[in-house]
């Protein structure tokens, strides 16, 4: 057989084979095998859309997060703050009122103890005047029990009396 | 430990395949006086209606392909009534002498010249018996061989590739049947990259969006068919070793297919750029014309040379440095002719993808340039 010629029986069984294996590959192969290619190539394009979108919806939840994190922390110090002008607004008031008050209480023992005092001194007074005529009343009948003594007072007064 | 027992063995087959290679031709070079290269290789890059696996070319093992002729009906018998038939020798009319086989049994009234395959007249002699005589002008008979169908060495070498290629595709067509759009593995894994390659790089990137698809299957077919067939060759044992990528008649084929598909999915652009280039002048029409209409035919020429071209040589390249052993007749010219064998054979593994991708984009150029659409 000659190297450069065509022969008539190989043509006829390579365009049979060929043809048949054109269409068996092409109906029971390549169209199973490309479909499912194609296939996988779209879910992974869909699954790659899918992560970017989730990243996106991601970044936005965490920024409302942060912003709600943000809010309650100033809340927190809001309040806290408040709580501890309050606080520190009763305790205030509370000094005050037992300031007066303690005020009030020293006034009113001071006022009683003047009252006592006063009426003690009177008494007092009393007293020491009920017994000073008791004791003048004591040296007067002492100084009179005699005659000579009577006599040597009214002398002594005389002389007094005379000095002056 | 499994891969390397594998390996393993697999290294021992290879050896044990290489050790029939070699037997063959030194059967040869002990029998015959002058080994005779360009016999030999020529032998063995043309077609043949035995498939010889080992031993002596005669005598050897060898598998005898059935011969199919239409001749008058459908004759079929095996070949071996040619490769054992009667050796005959007749002198040509210009003093040649000439060697062919003549059949017997079934393949009585045929003879065997070249591997091609001739009807015999019938003559009487000067004796007065019938006898089936071939005549010759020079070395070249002087009738037109028979309308020869046989199962020839390359067609079933294309049975074989043929086959391969339809139970590893359908391994793979299954895998994703069973599991659907998953990751590929097993078998798929290694296909698939080549199928997306073709669909992506060749089709796609040739012939344009959206026009691609239904050229797509074809287009995988012919690089698959090609590379598939291409290995088969290389392999030196018996299911390859056939020269079929290197047959003229095989790379005919696929470049008239090609060329069919190209006219067939052309468009009014196409035959506009061949009729009526644009921006050439009226006047330069009767040359431009011819070219263009030359340039149709000569695009799937050149595939069809460079496929036959590259796969021929690479099979004369590794026999000629085989060769060199049985020439010198000496085992030591091995160590020279091995290692330039064994580099030729894996430069040879490169070409067979190689040409293989070569052929396809080609192909989607051409059919490119005749889907396309006006751009101007």
């Amino acid at each position: 057989m000659n190297l450069v010629t065509p022969d008539l029986g190989l043509l006829f069984w390579t365009g049979l084979v060929f043809c048949l294996l054109l269409f068996v590959l092409t109906k029971y192969a390549w169209k199973p095998i490309l479909n499912a290619v194609n296939t996988r190539e779209q879910k992974i394009t869909e699954a790659l859309k899918l992560a970017e979108k989730t990243k996106a919806e991601m970044q936005v939840l965490k920024a409302e997060n942060d912003q709600i994190l943000k809010a309650a922390r100033t809340e927190r110090d809001q309040i806290l703050k408040e709580a501890k002008e309050a606080a520190n607004g009763m305790i205030e008031e509370a000094k005050g009122k037992a300031k007066v008050e303690a005020a009030k209480l020293v006034e009113s023992a001071r006022q009683n103890i003047n009252s006592e005092k006063a009426a003690a001194m009177a008494e007092l007074k009393n007293h020491v005047a009920s017994l000073s005529l008791q004791i003048a009343e004591k040296v007067v009948r002492q100084e009179l029990s005699s005659d000579d003594k009577q006599k040597a007072l009214a002398n002594q007064l005389a002389g007094e009396i005379k000095m002056n | 430990m499994q891969q390397v027992g594998k390996v393993s063995s697999l290294f021992k087959i290879i050896i044990f395949a290489l050790s029939f290679l070699v037997y063959q031709p030194l059967a040869n070079a002990a029998k015959e006086e002058s080994f005779n290269v360009s016999e030999m290789i020529m032998h063995h890059i043309n077609d043949a209606h035995e498939w010889h696996i080992a031993g002596p070319e005669h005598g050897g093992i060898s598998l005898y392909l059935p011969v199919i002729l239409l001749d008058n009906g459908l004759k079929t018998f095996s070949s071996k009534y040619f490769y054992h038939g009667k050796k005959c020798e007749v002198i040509s009319k210009d003093g040649t002498t000439v060697h062919y086989m003549e059949g017997v049994g079934p393949a009585k009234g045929y003879a065997l010249y070249h591997e091609e395959i001739y009807k015999l007249e019938k003559t009487n002699n000067s004796k007065g018996q019938s006898v089936y005589i071939l005549k010759f002008h020079g070395e070249h008979p002087e009738n037109s061989p028979t309308l020869d169908f046989s199962i020839t060495k390359n067609v079933a070498s294309l049975f074989i590739g043929a086959l391969l290629i339809i139970i590893l595709m359908l391994r793979m067509a299954r895998f994703y049947r069973k599991n659907g759009a998953v990751a590929p593995s097993g078998i798929a894994k290694f296909l698939e990259p080549l199928i997306v390659v073709i669909r992506d790089d060749i089709a796609q990137e040739n012939i344009g969006h959206g026009k691609h698809h239904k050229y797509v299957p074809y287009l995988i077919t012919i690089f698959f068919f090609i590379w598939i067939n291409n290995l088969l060759g290389l392999v030196p044992i018996f299911p390859g070793g056939a020269n079929l990528t290197g047959n003229i008649t095989i790379t005919f084929f696929l470049a008239l297919c090609t060329l069919f598909l190209t006219l067939f999915s052309s468009n009014k652009n196409y035959w506009k750029h061949i009729f009526a280039t644009p921006g050439v002048p009226i006047a330069l029409m009767p040359i431009m014309i011819p070219i263009e209409i030359v340039g149709i035919f000569t695009k799937p020429f050149a595939l069809m040379i460079r496929l036959f071209a590259n796969i021929t040589a690479g099979h004369i390249i590794i026999l000629a440095l085989i060769s060199i052993i049985f020439i010198n007749k000496h085992i030591a010219w091995g160590a020279l002719s091995v290692p330039m064998a064994l580099f030729i054979s894996c430069l040879e593994m490169l070409v067979a993808v190689l040409q293989a991708y070569l052929f396809a984009l080609l192909s989607a150029l051409f059919i490119g340039a005749a889907v396309e659409e006006a751009h101007h």
